[in-house]
């Protein structure tokens, strides 16, 4: 009677062995690696790339043990720390400044467990060494300076519209406009609802005191710091790239705080400052004086005149353009900058201009139908030429970049540039932690210690206790390690040094289940029941009180997991996975064990659960 | 092998009063202490730098205060951190200067004094942070006592939640005592092994609300009077609490001994807290059962009605 049917000894010897296996790639351990990666926009990590890599390392005497191409960079595995070093040098030389060349360390997974989903638990930086930085975005100031926006926006709207306003004040949260009398608010009203549609427009009307209030409705308030806080994160990826930090985190933290996380960089400062720079867009004007041109070309510029490259040279264009020095509008007066398509469906770049934007833009392009313009990044200090096309009629605050035969790709990663060029809303820095390499190796080491050995100690005190429902309780104990590690390495949570403390406890409190189930087993032993029955019993009793016990500290669990940060919240995660775990193993898989011992015994007289005391003179 | 030979029932409950007045006396300690003497919170909570330095050969704490006095950031503590080599450094936050340039004059300085300093960790929190920490904190334990009193309510009864819930308040104010009389440093890693005791302690309660509730339905306890019950059941469970404990106490102990000294504060809220989970669930939560007057009608109709509803 103590049987299971197949499919459950099927069920539990399947969920081991695939936790074994996802258990597997964490003893692996790691090789040293290059990664490259584009470090602008324009460049690619294509086989062109792979190629001038593989090049110069096999000039430089130097072979990779594997190559592992991405679709956004490729990584060379080297046999030790110091060819990585050499072969890093040689690709940085060899691929110039378009390209970031990084340090790294790869799991050295074998390719089966690789294609199985298999991977190692990845460590967190009070494991690893690194530096973190929170970074709060200040909502206010990205509020004020919309309105700002708005304001001009207004400004320039109503004068267009010929309709006369007084005083245009921006408050606290709104902006409000002055008007003379009743038709002209109602004009005004109407002109601004139709240019921003998003905004809530508000009319009021005091006796010679007529004025329009704009504020940003609720929706459009939480879609204006969404966007800030977004536009902020895409911003310090591109920073951060330049860093050259293999697997930096960039994550949005609750509402309006953003973390960072560079594993491996020791240097705050420099972290820092590169954080706090930016890239920029330029509109400048083209020289196509030929004369001029072809002396460029010949290495002799015209003063008040610079030779910049055009980004990717594409058919029709030469490789470079001979642009005027002087900027007449930057990347600070573009509101938005998105992908788009135009009417006969190429890719092109949507740009909005603020208020001051657009009017230079519009003098700008009237004086200047029939000449050229170029759209310059610059980046690092350095230029591209985006595109220079040819000015057809004067442009309004929003118009499109066409580079002839931009790819969506591009489209998609100008436009991100631009938009990351500067921020939305200015960061202050909350929290900042810097770990020393070494302190993360002994956080490993001290937190794998103290669970190894407080897993014998528990293991030794259960096979002397309950004998061989001891040694089954510690299996099972085995096996819950096993399906949490598994567990923590599938679902590739980040493993703290709070996550190992919670290991720890889990295993501690997971035998909780066990004791539970061999005091109940002994207990109706006691009471006379037989060896078989007792089983039967002493399980199902003890499943009630398991089930209780678990959830209740499973509540406590989650409730640690939804307002805890950063310590609180890695702790919480490996504990409620814990407890799931140890619920299966503790029950099933010792279960299970026991029945294949017991369960198939006919004249089964005693069970090694040690010693079963009965007191001499029963109790009622 | 056998621990517990127990013959009889082991009469707790006629121990109530005097249970209740340790309880309440040692409750009442704890309160004084986190009154009078407050919690010395970590640099999460109340913002600042802490830097976490490593010496090749013994430091001077003296040494290094004097060297950080002489900066004159105001308020800067230096403490040794588990070993003579291990330094603290915990700054004050400086309006004008960033942590990074905190972090960096004083490693300077420490450099020109003596050679053999390496920095392993600076952390820098900012003022606003901790505040909120606090209030998460706070609501994290009402999420978790509501939780617990909801699930208790309806797997058991509203008298059993609540005792449940009060026992379990009470070891989180005496830990919170503990490290107000001895100033440990209170981190989040502290506040997380706090949250974990209360999920803990609350599954001893449990276990033994579990077998009040089993032994009410007995056939063969039904002449013993609710004292008697609640007496058999944790003479019942006895064993098993013991030896849970001792378990869970074994791990966390190696926590305490072996994990160092990042995970030192977390291993000592739970040590303290398992030790007094086992008090509590027996000689607190049970005596409020028994006070908020528990009787066998309250356990044994809803189990009726649930029968009916099966068939």
């Amino acid at each position: 009677m103590n049987r299971y049917p197949l499919w459950k000894y099927l069920l539990i010897a399947v969920s081991l062995i695939a936790a074994l296996l996802y258990t597997l790639p964490n003893f692996f351990g790691e090789s040293p690696a290059v990664q490259i990666s584009a470090a602008r926009s324009t460049a690619k990590v294509d086989q062109a790339t792979h190629a001038r890599t593989l090049a110069a390392l096999k000039a430089a005497g130097i072979t990779p043990d594997e190559r592992i191409p991405d679709v956004t960079s490729f990584k060379l595995r080297f046999h030790d720390t110091e060819t990585q070093l050499k072969a890093k040098d040689v690709i940085q030389t060899a691929l110039g400044d378009d390209y970031i060349v990084a340090l790294n360390l790869l799991p050295q997974t074998p390719a089966w467990l690789a294609k199985i989903g298999g991977k190692p638990m990845f460590l967190g930086l009070d494991l690893r060494g690194g530096v973190h930085f929170l970074l709060e975005v200040d909502m206010k100031a990205a509020v004020d300076k919309q309105l700002e926006k708005v304001a001009g926006d207004i400004r320039r709207e109503l004068k267009d519209q010929k309709i006369r306003y007084g005083r245009v004040t921006r408050e606290r949260e709104s902006v409000s406009v002055g008007l003379r009398d009743e038709e002209t608010l109602a004009r005004a009203a109407g002109a601004v609802r139709r240019v921003l549609p998003d905004l809530k427009v508000e009319e009021s009307r005091n006796p010679g005191d007529y004025r329009l209030i704009v504020r940003f409705s609720p929706e459009a308030q939480i879609k204006l710091q969404n966007d800030a806080v977004a536009q902020n994160i895409t911003t310090l990826h591109n920073r951060v790239n330049e860093l050259g930090v293999a697997e930096p985190i960039i994550q949005q933290q609750g509402q309006g705080r953003i973390v960072v996380q560079l594993p491996g960089v020791q240097d705050t400062a420099k972290a820092k400052d590169i954080l706090g720079r930016t890239a920029t867009l330029e509109v400048r004007m083209v020289e196509d004086d030929q004369q001029k041109i072809a002396d460029a070309f010949t290495g002799k510029v015209a003063p008040g005149l610079e030779l910049v490259p055009v980004a990717g040279v594409r058919s029709g264009q030469g490789s470079a353009e001979l642009l005027k020095t002087e900027v007449e509008l930057t990347g600070d007066n573009i509101t938005k900058a998105e992908p788009t398509y135009d009417q006969n469906n190429n890719p092109v770049i949507g740009l909005s201009l603020d208020s001051t934007g657009a009017s230079i833009f519009r003098t700008l392009t009237r004086d200047n139908v029939g000449k050229r313009m170029a759209i310059v990044l610059v980046e690092k200090g350095k230029g591209q030429v985006i595109t220079a096309p040819r000015i057809n009629a004067e442009l309004g605050g929003s118009f499109v970049i066409e580079g002839g035969g931009m790819t969506v790709q591009e489209a998609n990663d100008i436009s991100l540039l631009v938009r990351a060029g500067s921020l939305a809303a200015p960061m202050n820095i909350v929290e900042e932690r810097t770990i020393g390499p070494s302190l993360g190796k002994e956080n490993i080491e001290k937190g794998f210690h103290s669970t190894l050995y407080g897993f014998i100690a528990i293991a030794i005190f259960m096979v002397i206790y309950y004998r061989v429902f001891g040694f089954v309780s510690a299996v099972a104990l085995s096996a819950n390690v096993l399906l949490l590690l598994a567990l923590l390495s599938a679902i590739g949570i980040t493993l703290t040094l709070p996550g190992i403390a919670a290991i720890a406890l889990a295993l501690g409190m997971a035998i909780d289940s066990n004791v539970l189930i061999n005091e109940r087993i002994r207990e109706e032993l006691r009471n006379g029941m037989s060896p078989q029955m007792a089983i039967q019993n002493g399980y199902g009793h003890a499943w009630a009180t398991i089930l209780d016990s678990n959830i209740t500290t499973l509540i406590a669990g989650i409730a640690l997991f939804m307002f805890g940060s950063g310590a609180v919240r890695g702790f919480a995660v490996v504990h409620c996975l814990g407890i799931l775990t140890s619920m299966f193993s503790a029950v099933m898989v010792s279960r299970a064990m026991i029945n294949l011992i017991y369960g198939y015994r006919r004249r089964l007289t005693g069970l090694s659960i040690g010693q079963v005391w009965v007191p001499q003179q029963k109790q009622a | 092998m056998e621990f517990f030979r127990i013959k009889q029932d082991i009469p707790f409950m006629s121990y109530g009063k005097l249970t209740t007045a340790i309880s309440l006396l040692t409750f009442i300690v704890a309160v004084f202490f986190l009154v009078f003497k407050g919690l010395n919170f970590g640099v999460e909570f109340t913002g600042g730098t802490v830097m976490e330095l490593r010496y090749a050969q013994p430091a001077d704490l003296n040494q290094v205060r004097g060297a950080v006095d002489n900066l004159k950031y105001g308020e800067s503590q230096v403490q040794a951190l588990g070993t003579t080599r291990d330094v603290m450094v915990r700054l004050p936050n400086i309006k004008q200067k960033t942590s990074a340039q905190l972090s960096n004059e004083v490693l300077t300085a420490l450099k020109q004094q003596r050679g053999d300093v390496e920095l392993r960790k600076v952390e820098f929190i900012g003022p606003s942070v901790g505040e909120e920490l606090v209030s998460h904190g706070l609501l994290a334990l009402a999420l978790v006592c509501i939780g617990i009193i909801a699930y208790l309510a309806i797997r058991f009864e509203w008298r059993f939640a609540v005792s449940a819930v009060i026992a379990n308040m009470h070891d989180v104010v005496i830990i919170l005592g503990f490290f107000a009389l001895f100033q440990w440093e209170f981190s989040l890693t502290v506040l997380a092994g706090i949250l974990a005791v209360l999920g803990y302690s609350v599954n001893e309660s449990v276990v033994v609300f579990d077998r009040i509730r089993e032994n009410f339905r007995k056939s063969n306890l039904r002449g013993k009077t609710v004292p008697q019950v609640i007496d058999n059941a944790i003479t019942a469970t006895m064993s098993r609490t013991i030896i849970t404990h001792g378990s869970t106490e074994a791990m966390v102990l190696s926590m305490l001994i072996l994990g160092g000294p990042a995970l030192h504060g977390f291993a000592m809220a739970l040590t303290i807290g398992i030790v007094f989970g086992i008090y509590s669930s027996v000689l607190v939560a049970s005596p409020l059962l028994l006070m908020f007057g528990v009787t066998r009608e309250n356990m044994v109709k809803p189990v009726t009605v649930k029968e009916e509803a099966v068939v």
